[in-house]
């Protein structure tokens, strides 16, 4: 009833193209930016953020960056925790070097660095594809896990090996290191995944995305109505290791504050961030959100409602948690192949027609 | 149906922090993953003793002992999820047992105000309390361990070891980093050759580590390890036949689990400590009484009187002493967590106190001071009994080369005052 085009009348070829072109989806977002960036904060305590929402977040830009690669460009990706590792490292060594220059640079430089780093660990997509891809990336996550181990440079020489990172502000507010407020770091990620996703959002309906999923459906066929593989692959590679090295970065300076490379961006990592991809749906933005809610937040939940309502051993509640959350992503991927984003999607076209079906 | 989900699961996420309790103590343990062979007797011997105390005693000073458990899986990612709902609950004492998750607590937990004890692992120069005002690593640290095993290599050589091939098999991670910068100062000093074998996590694939030791052939070899890479690395080590008596692990290398794995052929192996080893005391007689046989064991209830088990004991009884302590100093009993760290830094432990608390002979006298956080350092070595099935004592308590260590510690925490700006000193 609500849910509908009709009545809502578009004048201009803008107003036609834009993103939400349905009212109540346009309202529903403006109402989610709004509450996201003036009710949460003012709510928001330590727990909520760094149990909750700031891997959320995080987890979101890794999980848009993957997207684009997998999900738009059909290039397979086993390198997002070594990515993510770049992008805190390079974070780290701009963040020590040049202290003068705010966080928010940093952030977006070291999603550069990434870019670059990507983009040499994309050339071999010219020539091999599918799984043999991701085999091919899998050498970039071990090889970049190693060597931040190896080379004493990228961690400046502390003797533990581990990376901590150092108080940061922006307009004279903390947002990494010890003394942070909630609400500070939580808007700090909230303004970076506003920027991502509205960037992602915005390539992939372009030119870039027809590219990149012409690329995607048959390669050959884009090549012969002038897709040039070189340019639309490698620039997948290039826009999602910014997004992927800018979450790395937020993930080391803001959420845990000190990682250790084979710990925290381990083999782990990427098969997490891709799951979160394949469960939320590929090609879709609104589905690496989801994908990064269902990973981040069940766990949680799981856990606070076992151990701290039903008063279970922790021991029973962690295998059971892993066992629940296996098992849903089993039923949800049977039930709906193509993800979450798909789910949504299904509800989107009945909202439509709801109340009178045919 | 969807709405009443929603406000379930929103109930759910906010009910994280349980009631507030009189004396809160969290216990983040790992009861699951590749290093809960370790893990799981350390939680329960520091949630026994507090059941024991609750039961007994009535808790500490009269008031009644709340232990938050919380699973890490020795994962940091979880450890910060696990801080943050258990601080809410005004826990008084922060006991990780992982390095990694100590160095993320290191920073928050001082700017929050609540003490960390990191007891023989985490940061070694958070010895230095002038620097590290909340951090506590008392009775003892790695570089202490590392010097411990290199003295013990003296003792057993005549004092000269120089020219002898010493391995360092670690994990690569902060934990087993972390002696390395010590063993290359000692060797410095005493001349013996050190090479570095690293084993990344979890650590079940050693081969080319052990390939390369049998190929080098150190004289003696000591180990950092933790977890599953403890049990492979010994059976490793058994497969090259590689006399056990030269191998040293460290004291998170030495527990019954092990070395079982690798059954006979594992006699000999030896490990540190810095606490005594077995069940022979008369507080283990109340141990049985009033928590055993009172089903309120934690856990399966079968890891009593192993290793790990008497330190998560150690642990909760230097946490209970310092309460104890910090109740005296205050007045209260009610205390809070910055009353709980002014407990630790005036905690002094000795023998008649152990003696009363029927752990006698357990560890070393020692006193904790705002300039001394880390205790004196003493380490003992035990040796693996395969027939007898147990752990032994094979040296007095030695203490760590200080000359050596403690400049290491004053350039160490220096460096980190300076890079987050702390002034040292005492208040």
């Amino acid at each position: 009833m609500f849910y509908r085009e009709a009545g809502d009348f578009k004048t201009s070829y803008v107003d036609d193209n834009q993103t939400f072109p349905i009212k109540f989806d346009r309202y529903r977002y403006y109402f989610v930016l709004f509450f996201a960036f003036l009710i949460v904060p003012v709510v928001i305590n330590d727990y909520w953020v760094n149990a909750v929402f700031m891997p959320f977040l995080i987890y979101s830009i890794a999980a848009i960056g993957l997207n684009i690669l997998v999900g738009y460009c059909g290039q397979v990706s086993l390198g997002t925790g070594g990515f993510m590792a770049v992008g805190a490292y390079a974070c780290y060594k701009l963040m020590t070097s040049f202290p003068e220059v705010s966080i928010f640079f940093h952030v977006l430089l070291a999603g550069g660095v990434t870019a670059l780093v990507g983009v040499a660990f994309g050339l071999p997509s010219l020539r091999i594809k599918g799984f043999y891809l991701a085999v091919a990336t899998l050498a970039a996550q071990f090889f970049l896990v190693w060597l931040f181990n190896k080379v004493p440079w990228f961690y400046n020489h502390s003797a533990s090996g581990q990376i901590s990172a150092p108080e940061r502000t922006v307009f004279g507010i903390a947002v990494t290191g010890p003394h942070t407020s909630a609400w500070a770091t939580y808007l700090f990620c909230l303004v970076f995944v506003t920027i991502c996703a509205l960037l992602a959002r915005n390539l992939t309906r372009g030119m870039q995305g027809r590219k990149w999923m012409a690329i995607r459906d048959m390669d050959i066929a884009a090549e012969i109505i002038g897709v040039d593989p070189l340019k639309s692959k490698l620039s997948a590679f290039a826009v999602s290791s910014f997004f992927i090295g800018v979450s790395g970065a937020l993930f080391f300076s803001v959420y845990l504050g000190a990682v250790e490379v084979g710990e925290a961006f381990g083999i782990n990592k990427s098969f997490l961030i891709l799951f979160m991809v394949i469960i939320g749906g590929l090609g879709s933005i609104f589905g690496s959100f989801a994908g990064a809610a269902f990973l981040v937040l069940l766990p949680v939940l799981l856990k606070n409602v076992l151990v701290g309502m039903l008063g279970w051993p922790t021991d029973l509640a962690a295998h059971l948690e892993f066992m629940i959350v296996g098992a849903m992503i089993i039923i949800f991927l049977i039930a709906e192949p193509h993800g979450l984003a798909q789910l949504w999607r299904v509800a989107k076209e009945k909202l439509r027609l709801w109340p009178f079906p045919h | 149906m969807k709405m009443k989900l929603i406000t379930a699961a929103v109930a759910a996420l906010v009910a994280a922090s349980p009631a507030m309790a009189d004396l809160t103590f969290s216990s983040l343990s790992y009861r699951t993953g590749p290093y809960a062979a370790n893990g799981i007797p350390f939680a329960d011997g520091y949630a026994d003793y507090f059941t024991l105390l609750n039961e007994r005693d009535g808790g500490i000073g009269g008031e009644k002992i709340n232990l938050v458990e919380c699973e890490t899986g020795y994962n940091t990612e979880k450890g910060v999820e696990c801080y943050e709902s258990t601080k809410g609950s005004g826990a008084l004492v922060y006991q990780p047992l992982s390095t990694g998750i100590t160095y993320q607590l290191i920073p928050k937990a001082t700017a929050d105000g609540i003490p960390v004890h990191s007891m023989g692992y985490g940061r070694t120069s958070a010895k230095n309390g002038k620097v590290f005002s909340n951090i506590f690593n008392y009775p003892a640290n790695y570089w202490d361990g590392a010097s411990v095993a290199i003295k013990h290599l003296l003792d057993i050589n005549g004092g000269d070891i120089s020219g002898k091939k010493i391995a360092l098999v670690y994990h690569n991670s902060a934990y087993g980093k972390e002696p390395i910068r010590t063993l290359e100062e000692l060797s410095k000093k005493h001349g013996y050759d050190l090479s570095l074998l690293p084993v990344d996590h979890p650590g079940q694939e050693q081969k080319s580590q052990w390939l390369q030791i049998r190929r080098e052939r150190p004289d003696y070899v000591i180990m950092w390890g933790w977890g599953v890479m403890n049990q492979v690395a010994i059976q490793e080590a058994v497969n090259i036949r590689f006399p056990m008596e030269n191998f040293i692990g460290i004291w998170w290398s030495g527990s019954e689990n092990d070395v079982k794995p690798a059954g006979e052929a594992a006699d000999g192996y030896k490990a540190l400590t810095f606490h005594n080893v077995g069940s022979d005391y008369p507080l283990y007689e109340d141990i049985q009484d009033y928590v055993v046989d009172a089903g309120l064991a934690a856990g399966a209830g079968d890891q009593i009187g192993t290793v790990l088990y008497n330190r998560g004991l150690y642990a909760a009884m230097l946490a209970a002493e310092a309460a104890k302590t910090a109740q005296k100093i205050h007045g209260t009993s009610a205390i809070t967590p910055a009353m709980m760290r002014d407990g630790m830094e005036n905690l002094e432990m000795t023998e008649g106190k152990m003696t009363a608390l029927g752990l006698p002979n357990f560890g070393p006298s020692f006193k904790v001071s705002c300039e001394n956080h880390g205790g004196d350092g003493f380490g003992a070595v035990t040796q693996w009994d395969a027939k007898a099935g147990e752990w032994k004592m094979i040296t007095d308590y030695m203490q760590s080369d200080q000359d050596v260590l403690a400049p290491l510690v004053a350039a160490d925490s220096e460096a980190y005052a300076k890079e987050n700006n702390i002034t040292p000193g005492c208040n």
